[in-house]
């Protein structure tokens, strides 16, 4: 049986946890396998929710999964899907099945993913979703109706570090951790400066806040990233690191960076913790646990 | 003001196609300022048909009209005599005003020449942007005067999604991100503090989700 969450992010522990993406199908194949390489090497493993809008299996059947396993799964949550009563009865749903991690997030716009014409909710943003669980907690849905039985969860949400106007996401982030988030996962961050600056804001709140890396496996994905995903922003000089490797070693390089943006992150002591993403290629994230 | 643009010219012909005499009729109101469904939309619109219909063989009667308003009786009235000549009506108004034909012409055919896609305004000459949605409780006070619930494109209420990038959407880079906007009209006010708070999610039985929206005042009834 996996440590509850919880109990991590309070022992003071450098915390580490990584991601699981589900299927577009009912082929758990390669899902399973990255979940029995993991569930024993990170203190929480996400799996997300119909990430980039594309729709595939469910985070909460995937996070059973997970726990099946023996692993400790962070349920992802977009409010993009589902209004107030799908949300409240999924993590109803989720509590039961013994999934007590969830983060909280907005959800990317329907229109980026693979069901264009789509009817997106929003009924409630990521901020109330946050509150939704606490009241939750307190045993009554949001509509002030009582519980016959309370959720218990450990509530997180997103941040982004190296956001261009961060003046407006840290009224956001504020009021995450005003509505009851614990613990952050930040959105991927690549300048060490940048992380820096928004850690000296946000040490003064007492949250957990988890540094998002994403493994960079070509020169072109860093060029990708900065042209079209808002709030990361790969500096030149690792761009050139990258290009210099050679081809077939560049996976290896995108690995040698992101450990050592761990070791630096852990040994200066800038966040208490990281979120490892590898989008694809979970196999390598025990490669860079190994080196920590 | 209502927003709305023209339909293809293939969708309008076919949904005329099979009638003889058809009258164009205009609205001389909202799609007149979008340059949509006024008086000069209407003579392209008719003369368009005129000749694509010419071209498949076939020469109905195409009479065209505009009138001052279609979503009011007293000006939709105005049409009673010319309706009754004609098989089908093609109207260049915005929904309301296609649906006021209908109801008021029960037995003709009616067809929207035009998509209505918004209220809003032309923000310059020829570019109009959606700004309320009507929601049926505005929250423009709090939100410095620019609507989250139409211009951020998730209608987000607690501040900009992570998507937010340069002032601009995730959607598009060309639209501005309506959070942005918020926050820095409430800097510029000296205001921020208006939205530090936690918004409470929104009670939408004032918009759609309590059925059609009617409004019944006694006061004002005669």
């Amino acid at each position: 049986m996996a440590r509850p969450f919880k109990e991590i992010l309070s022992s003071g522990e450098f915390v580490v946890t990584s991601e699981i993406g589900p299927p577009k199908g009912t082929n758990i194949e390669k899902m399973v396998h990255h979940i029995e390489l993991l569930s024993d090497k990170v203190h929480g493993l996400n799996v997300t929710d119909n990430q980039s809008s594309v729709m595939r299996l469910s985070s909460l059947a995937a996070c059973h999964i997970i726990k099946d396993n023996g692993g400790e799964p962070i349920l992802q949550m977009t409010c993009r899907d589902r209004n107030r009563m799908a949300l409240q009865s999924d993590l109803i749903s989720a509590h039961v099945l013994g999934i007590h991690n969830v983060l909280c997030l907005t959800g990317d716009h329907i229109s980026l993913g693979d069901h264009k014409g789509g009817k997106q909710v929003f009924d409630l943003d990521s901020v109330q979703l946050v509150a939704t669980v606490k009241a939750l907690e307190q045993g009554k849905d949001i509509g002030g109706n009582e519980l016959d039985g309370a959720v218990e969860f450990c509530v997180g949400a997103t941040a982004t570090p190296e956001a261009d106007r961060m003046d407006s996401q840290l009224l956001k982030f504020r009021k995450k951790v005003k509505a009851g988030a614990k613990f952050f996962q930040t959105q991927a961050v690549y300048d060490m400066d940048m992380l820096k600056k928004f850690m000296e804001y946000a040490r003064q709140f007492e949250v957990k806040i988890l540094a998002g890396i994403l493994v960079l496996i070509s020169p072109g994905m860093a060029k990708y990233l900065n042209a079209n995903v808002a709030g990361v922003t790969v500096p030149q000089e690792l761009i050139n690191e990258m290009a210099g490797a050679e081809k077939g070693k560049r996976l290896q390089k995108g690995i040698e960076i992101a450990t050592r943006q761990i070791k630096q992150i852990k040994e200066e002591n800038i966040c208490p913790g990281v979120h490892i993403m590898a989008i694809g290629k979970e196999e390598i994230v025990p490669e860079i646990l190994a080196c920590l | 003001m209502i927003i709305a643009e023209q339909k293809p010219i293939q969708e309008i012909k076919s949904m005329i196609a099979g009638y003889q005499k058809v009258l164009v009729v205009g609205c001389g109101t909202c799609v007149t300022v979008c340059m949509a469904g006024g008086e000069k939309e209407v003579g392209i619109i008719a003369s368009t048909l005129r000749m694509a219909l010419k071209l498949d063989g076939k020469e109905p009667e195409v009479i065209e009209d505009c009138i001052r308003r279609q979503c009011e009786w007293e000006f939709v009235d105005e049409l009673k005599e010319k309706i009754e000549g004609v098989d089908a009506v093609l109207s260049t108004a915005c929904g309301v005003g296609v649906q006021a034909l209908a109801e008021r012409f029960g037995d003709k055919p009616v067809y929207p020449a035009l998509n209505t896609t918004s209220m809003g305004m032309p923000k310059e000459h020829g570019f109009w942007i959606e700004t309320c949605r009507g929601c049926g409780d505005c929250g423009l006070g709090k939100f410095g005067g620019v609507c989250p619930i139409a211009r951020c494109s998730k209608g987000l209420l607690n501040g900009p999604c992570g998507g937010s990038q340069d002032g601009k959407c995730e959607v598009d880079k060309e639209m501005d991100c309506g959070w942005q906007l918020i926050y820095e009209r409430l800097n510029s006010l000296g205001q921020l503090d208006q939205i530090e708070d936690i918004v409470q999610p929104k009670d939408w039985s004032t918009d759609r989700d309590k059925g059609q929206r009617r409004i019944i005042r006694e006061d004002v009834k005669v």
